[in-house]
Formats: structure tokens, C-alpha cells, sequence
């Protein structure tokens, strides 16, 4: 039977909503699901994994080095933990992006990334090529799986009527001091999370400047939506980074995509394929976005928009 | 200070690879192959560390077929001093990318290794991690920043929450993010004066490495497509549509 480690992924005490994604892919594979949280302090994110269903048990590394998690210090503490374990899997974030190749190098293991499907314990399916073409990859029955788990592929699992249990873990790793964490610029805002948000209206180049983009955010409050954006946009200073939605940005699927003055390019069609229902505004009736969308319409974004707020009044 | 820099060839962002009917594979026969769009900002990154005197040299490092000579020429053209071409004809997967790397590593001892976060063929993005583990050494990945001195790289990270800055001293690997540099243009004169550098052919199975290739891949497919939708002519029309899907 399948023994499988999940790497909690939390910030400010807060379990992120990506953990309950990668249980619900571990939950496929079937077999003991423990939680690991390393923190400095792991309590509150503890109680919150130790409620989500099919969690066996939390196990809690508690260090100093912790307090803000490095690939380079939490990784060493995994590989230690993952011992006895068949897989350990950890969320295609950026944050599971920049650990877990980390750990599977450090246990002599190939990494499978992004895992959209569990077809057995050991065979998975995978994108490539901007999800051009999914592959199906086997790993060797010999060896601990270790894998990134597409998150926009696995509604979250809810929580359980009992929690699990969470034990404190003492791990016996040397922790590298070479790499320190310096700080961490965060773009608060009281909006819905992009990568959860069952709404997120999105802007791309066509919306022309960081002051136009105002009506996107606008718009997005009044559907109590998410905000993303394209690469272009973002290249062009009209939003921060971390809206950037694609093959190389955020991976989403909220059941309503709006997409404005976006033309559809594959590296931004990556990003939102599962998406319930995509909605294109464009004025280019060529666009490609239209190809994909599910409602579409030739237009204005600025003429538009106002017509939507006013008839959602 | 030596920079060892990935250069990766890949299919061309601009193509739309399609799976063989068979499932076999994709087709790559004839299609038009690029730098690693990540690698060339990678190769850019190491060239402004040189120019700003924080480096000497710069070693471009490309692992696949004898045909790849003429794409370690452009990274050359663009500036690198010289390259290492290793020479095999099976695609590695990265573990085994990664081992190779560090075998190079040994002979050439870097101050810093520049990968690309991800190649856009694989889309796996794991080599620059699996390297500096392997190696010891920190790593900084998804870099949008990064400033080099006393011994110690700073570098700001395009991470899900906003922007990270981490410290990492040298040697150490990082990975860029798409907004670290814009890539400079090879220019005709440049092209030929990259004929007379040198490109260091090394044999594979020369280096002794262990194959970190664990992953099989049984299966390819397209990916489930999306049919198409509907046409709105106003707002009116749109709110009905989300309307009559239970979205408003
Ligand atoms: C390696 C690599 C990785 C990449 N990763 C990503 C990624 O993760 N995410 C991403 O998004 N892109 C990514 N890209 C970039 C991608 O190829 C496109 O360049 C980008 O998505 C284009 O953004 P856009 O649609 O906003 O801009 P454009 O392609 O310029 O489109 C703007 C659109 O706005 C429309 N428009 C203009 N004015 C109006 C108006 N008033 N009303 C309505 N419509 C209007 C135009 O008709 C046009 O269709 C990547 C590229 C590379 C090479
Ligand atoms: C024609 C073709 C067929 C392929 N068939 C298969 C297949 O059947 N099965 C399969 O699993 N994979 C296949 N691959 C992909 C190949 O195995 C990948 O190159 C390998 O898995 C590394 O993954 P990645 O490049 O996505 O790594 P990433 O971790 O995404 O790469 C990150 C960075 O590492 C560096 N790097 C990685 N590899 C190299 C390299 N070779 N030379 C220089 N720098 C490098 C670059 O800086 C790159 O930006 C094929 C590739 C090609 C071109």
C-alpha cells in the first residue's frame, strides 16, 4: 500500500488552498496521507491540514530556519521525513516548483511535474509543450515518487468530520546557512486569490495602461472576482507579477474566465484551459481567444465594460 | 569569475507541436528549432555580468545531437567567450541534465551557474534545482533581479505571493524568469567572429555520468479540446448568456 507524504505550503499561518489540491490527487493514488508542515511555529497550519479529508496525520517540524521556508534548508529536512514513504508530492506552485526537484535530486529520484491525472500508483499524465500534448509517464516501482501536483487539475478536498492527529517530528538534518532570506514584497489586496477564485476577469494588452486597468479591477469587484492579466501586461508595468496568467505565470480554472484585450496566445491559453466558462471581449473578431472562448464578443473593452457595470448595476 | 550558462534548443515557442496519431510522440520532424527562450535570457544575464567587469567569462553549455553546433554558434554570436557542447543523441531528462552539469561543474568551477527556470519543450523545471543539490550550493530560481558581489548574489524571485529577495552566496545556481533581461539581437559582424571560438566537443559517456532517466513515458496525447462557443453581439447578450449558465 501506497504511503504518501504531502509537503504543506502555508505563509503568515495560513494554509494555502494548494495543499488540499495535492491530498485530493494523493487521495487517488490511495494509501496513508500525512502532512508535513515545516514552520517555526506549525500549530495553526497544522489544525487547518488536520482537518482536510483523507489526511492520516500531521507531522510538525519545528526549527528556527523555518520561519521563512528555502529550498535549500526545507528540502534536506524533507528528504530525511519522506523515509518510509512511497511519494512524496507538493503543489506545482512556485513555491512546490522550487523545493520538490530539490528533494528528488536529494533522494536520487527523477521528479514527475505537474500532474494532472493519477492513473495508478505510479503512472501519471503530465503537460508538455505549453499542454500541447499530455503525456502519460510511468516511474519506477523501486523508488519514492516524487512529483509536483497541477493544482488547476484537482478541486481542493473538503474537510473531515475528525481531524487527524499531528505528531511533532524531529528530523536529524544539517541545515545549510548559504542561502538567506532577505524579504518578501507582497501586493496586498482584498481581492478574491487568483489561483482559487471562482471568478477572475483578466486583462491583457489591449486595456493600454496601468491607469485603464482600473476599470478591470472595478469590473472585478463588482462580480466579487479575481484579477489576472498576460504577460504582455504585465511586461508593460500595467499590473504586478504575481497576476500573471500562462504557461510561465499562474495556472488557473475558476469556473468564469473574462478575458479583455487579450488575443489568445498559446503560452496564455495554457493557463486557463480548465477554466469552466471562458469569456473573450475583444475588438479584433480574428483574434484567436475566440477560438477557445465559450461566449465571445467583438468589441470596445471600454465601451463594453461600462455596459456590463451598468446593467449588473 | 567564470558563469557556465544552460543553452538549451527546443522547439520554437511560435510552433504548435501536434501529437503523432499513434501516440507515440510529438512531431518534431522539420519544425523549427530556437534557444530556450528562458536560456537566452540566461546567456544575457551572463553577458551584463561581464560587461559590468563582475565576470570574465562566459561558457555556454549545450547537451544533445552533433547538430547543435549551429545553435551554440548563436549563443556564441551573442557573446559567450566559448562552448561545451556534450554530445548525445538521447533527450536526457533532467536529473540526469543536472548530474551532467555538475560533472562540468568539477572541470570548470564556475562562480555562478544561469539555467532557464523551465525549457519550454519538457516544461519541467527542475535542472537548475536538481543541480544545486546535488552540487551543495544555493539556489535562486525564477529570478527577475539579480545583483552579484562580495561573494554573495541578491536576488529578488517572481514567486505566487509577489516578489521574494534571497541572498545566496557564491558559487550558486540560479534560473530566470521572463522579466530578468530582454535578450540583445546578434548582430551580422558578431556572427562572424563567432565562427573562430571555440566549441568544446565532449563525449557523453565520456563523463561517467550515473542516468537519472527513471521516467518512461508510455503515452502521448492531445490534449482534450475545447469546442467552440458562441457569439455575443453586447453586454446584454453576454450577461444573458452567463445568465442561462448559472454564472450571474
Ligand atoms: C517563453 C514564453 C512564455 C510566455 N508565457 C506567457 C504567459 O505565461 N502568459 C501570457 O499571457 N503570455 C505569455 N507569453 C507571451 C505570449 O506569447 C503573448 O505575447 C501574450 O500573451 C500577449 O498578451 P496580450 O494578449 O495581452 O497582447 P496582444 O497579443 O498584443 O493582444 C492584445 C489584444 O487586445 C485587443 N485589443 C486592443 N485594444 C482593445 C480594445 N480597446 N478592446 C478590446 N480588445 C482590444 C487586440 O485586438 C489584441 O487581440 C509567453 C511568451 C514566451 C515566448
Ligand atoms: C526531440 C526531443 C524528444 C524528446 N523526447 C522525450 C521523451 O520521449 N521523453 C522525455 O521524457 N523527454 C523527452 N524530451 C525532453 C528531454 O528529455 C528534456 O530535455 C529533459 O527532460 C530535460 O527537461 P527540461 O529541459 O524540461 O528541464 P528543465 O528543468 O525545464 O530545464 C531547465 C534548464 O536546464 C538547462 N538544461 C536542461 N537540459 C539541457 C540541455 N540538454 N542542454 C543545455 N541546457 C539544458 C537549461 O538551462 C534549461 O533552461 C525530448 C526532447 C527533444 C528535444
Amino acid at each position: 500500500m501506497s504511503k504518501i507524504l504531502v509537503i504543506a505550503e502555508h505563509l503568515d499561518g495560513a494554509l494555502n488552498p494548494a495543499t488540499a489540491r495535492c491530498v485530493a490527487a494523493a487521495k487517488v493514488v490511495g494509501g496513508d496521507i500525512d502532512v508535513l508542515v515545516l514552520a517555526e511555529q506549525a500549530g495553526e497550519v497544522a489544525n487547518q491540514a488536520a482537518k482536510l479529508d483523507g489526511v492520516s496525520r500531521v507531522l510538525t517540524v519545528e526549527r528556527a530556519e523555518n520561519a521563512h521556508l528555502l529550498a535549500a534548508t526545507a528540502a534536506p529536512q524533507i528528504a530525511k521525513a519522506a523515509e518510509g514513504y512511497s511519494h512524496v508530492f507538493g503543489a506545482s506552485t512556485t513555491s512546490g516548483k522550487d523545493l520538490m526537484p530539490r528533494v528528488a535530486a536529494l533522494l536520487g529520484v527523477a521528479q514527475v511535474s505537474d500532474i494532472m491525472s493519477v492513473e495508478s500508483s505510479h503512472s501519471f499524465t503530465r503537460p508538455i509543450y505549453a499542454g500541447n500534448a499530455i503525456i502519460t509517464v510511468e516511474a519506477p516501482a523501486d523508488q519514492t515518487v516524487v512529483a509536483t501536483v497541477r493544482t488547476a487539475s484537482w478541486p481542493a478536498v473538503g474537510n473531515a468530520d475528525n481531524a487527524a492527529p499531528a505528531e511533532a517530528l524531529s528530523v536529524d538534518a544539517e541545515l545549510p546557512s548559504h542561502t538567506r532570506f532577505v524579504e518578501l514584497k507582497q501586493d496586498k489586496s482584498d481581492r478574491p486569490d487568483l489561483q482559487s477564485a471562482p471568478r477572475v476577469i483578466s486583462g491583457g494588452r489591449g486595456v493600454g495602461s496601468k491607469e485603464n486597468f482600473e476599470i478591470i479591477f472595478k469590473l472585478a469587484d463588482k462580480l466579487n472576482a479575481g484579477v489576472g492579466a498576460s504577460r504582455a501586461a504585465v511586461d508593460a508595468g500595467y499590473v504586478p507579477n504575481d497576476m500573471q496568467v500562462g504557461q510561465t505565470g499562474k495556472i488557473i480554472a475558476p469556473e468564469l474566465y473574462m478575458a479583455f484585450g487579450i488575443s489568445g496566445a498559446i503560452q496564455h491559453l495554457t493557463g486557463i484551459k480548465d477554466a469552466g466558462t471562458i469569456v473573450a471581449i475583444n475588438k479584433d473578431a480574428d483574434a484567436p481567444i475566440f477560438e477557445i472562448a465559450d461566449i465571445g464578443l467583438v468589441g470596445d473593452l471600454f465601451k463594453v465594460i461600462p455596459e456590463l457595470e451598468a446593467a449588473l448595476g | 569569475m567564470k558563469i557556465l550558462v544552460g543553452y538549451k534548443r527546443v522547439v520554437d515557442y511560435n510552433v504548435r507541436v501536434q501529437v503523432k496519431p499513434d501516440g507515440s510522440g510529438v512531431a518534431t520532424e522539420g519544425v523549427k528549432l530556437s534557444a530556450n527562450p528562458f536560456d537566452d535570457i540566461a546567456l544575457e544575464e551572463a553577458l551584463r555580468l561581464r560587461e559590468q567587469g563582475v565576470a570574465e567569462e562566459v561558457v555556454i553549455v549545450g547537451i544533445g545531437p552533433a547538430d547543435l553546433t549551429a545553435h551554440l554558434r548563436n549563443g556564441l554570436a551573442m557573446g559567450a567567450n566559448r562552448a561545451i557542447h556534450v554530445t548525445t543523441d538521447a533527450p536526457l531528462q533532467p536529473l540526469t541534465a543536472a548530474r551532467t552539469f555538475l560533472k562540468l561543474i568539477e572541470k570548470e568551477e564556475p562562480g555562478l551557474v544561469i539555467l532557464g527556470k523551465q525549457a519550454i519543450d519538457d516544461d519541467a523545471n527542475q535542472t537548475g534545482q536538481m543541480l544545486a543539490a546535488l552540487w551543495g550550493r544555493p539556489q535562486a530560481t525564477f529570478a527577475s533581479k539579480l545583483s552579484v558581489g562580495d561573494g554573495k548574489a541578491t536576488v529578488t524571485r517572481e514567486v505566487d505571493a509577489g516578489l521574494e529577495t534571497i541572498e545566496a552566496e557564491l558559487p550558486a545556481v540560479v534560473t530566470t524568469d521572463l522579466r530578468l533581461n530582454e535578450p540583445r539581437f546578434i548582430k551580422l559582424p558578431d556572427i562572424m567572429k563567432a565562427k573562430s571560438k571555440p566549441i568544446d566537443a565532449i563525449d557523453f559517456d565520456s563523463l561517467g555520468v550515473t542516468s537519472g532517466d527513471h521516467l518512461t513515458t508510455t503515452h502521448y496525447a492531445p490534449p482534450p479540446k475545447r469546442s467552440k462557443g458562441v457569439m455575443v453581439n453586447d453586454a446584454a447578450e453576454l450577461i444573458d448568456a452567463l445568465k442561462q449558465k448559472g454564472l450571474l
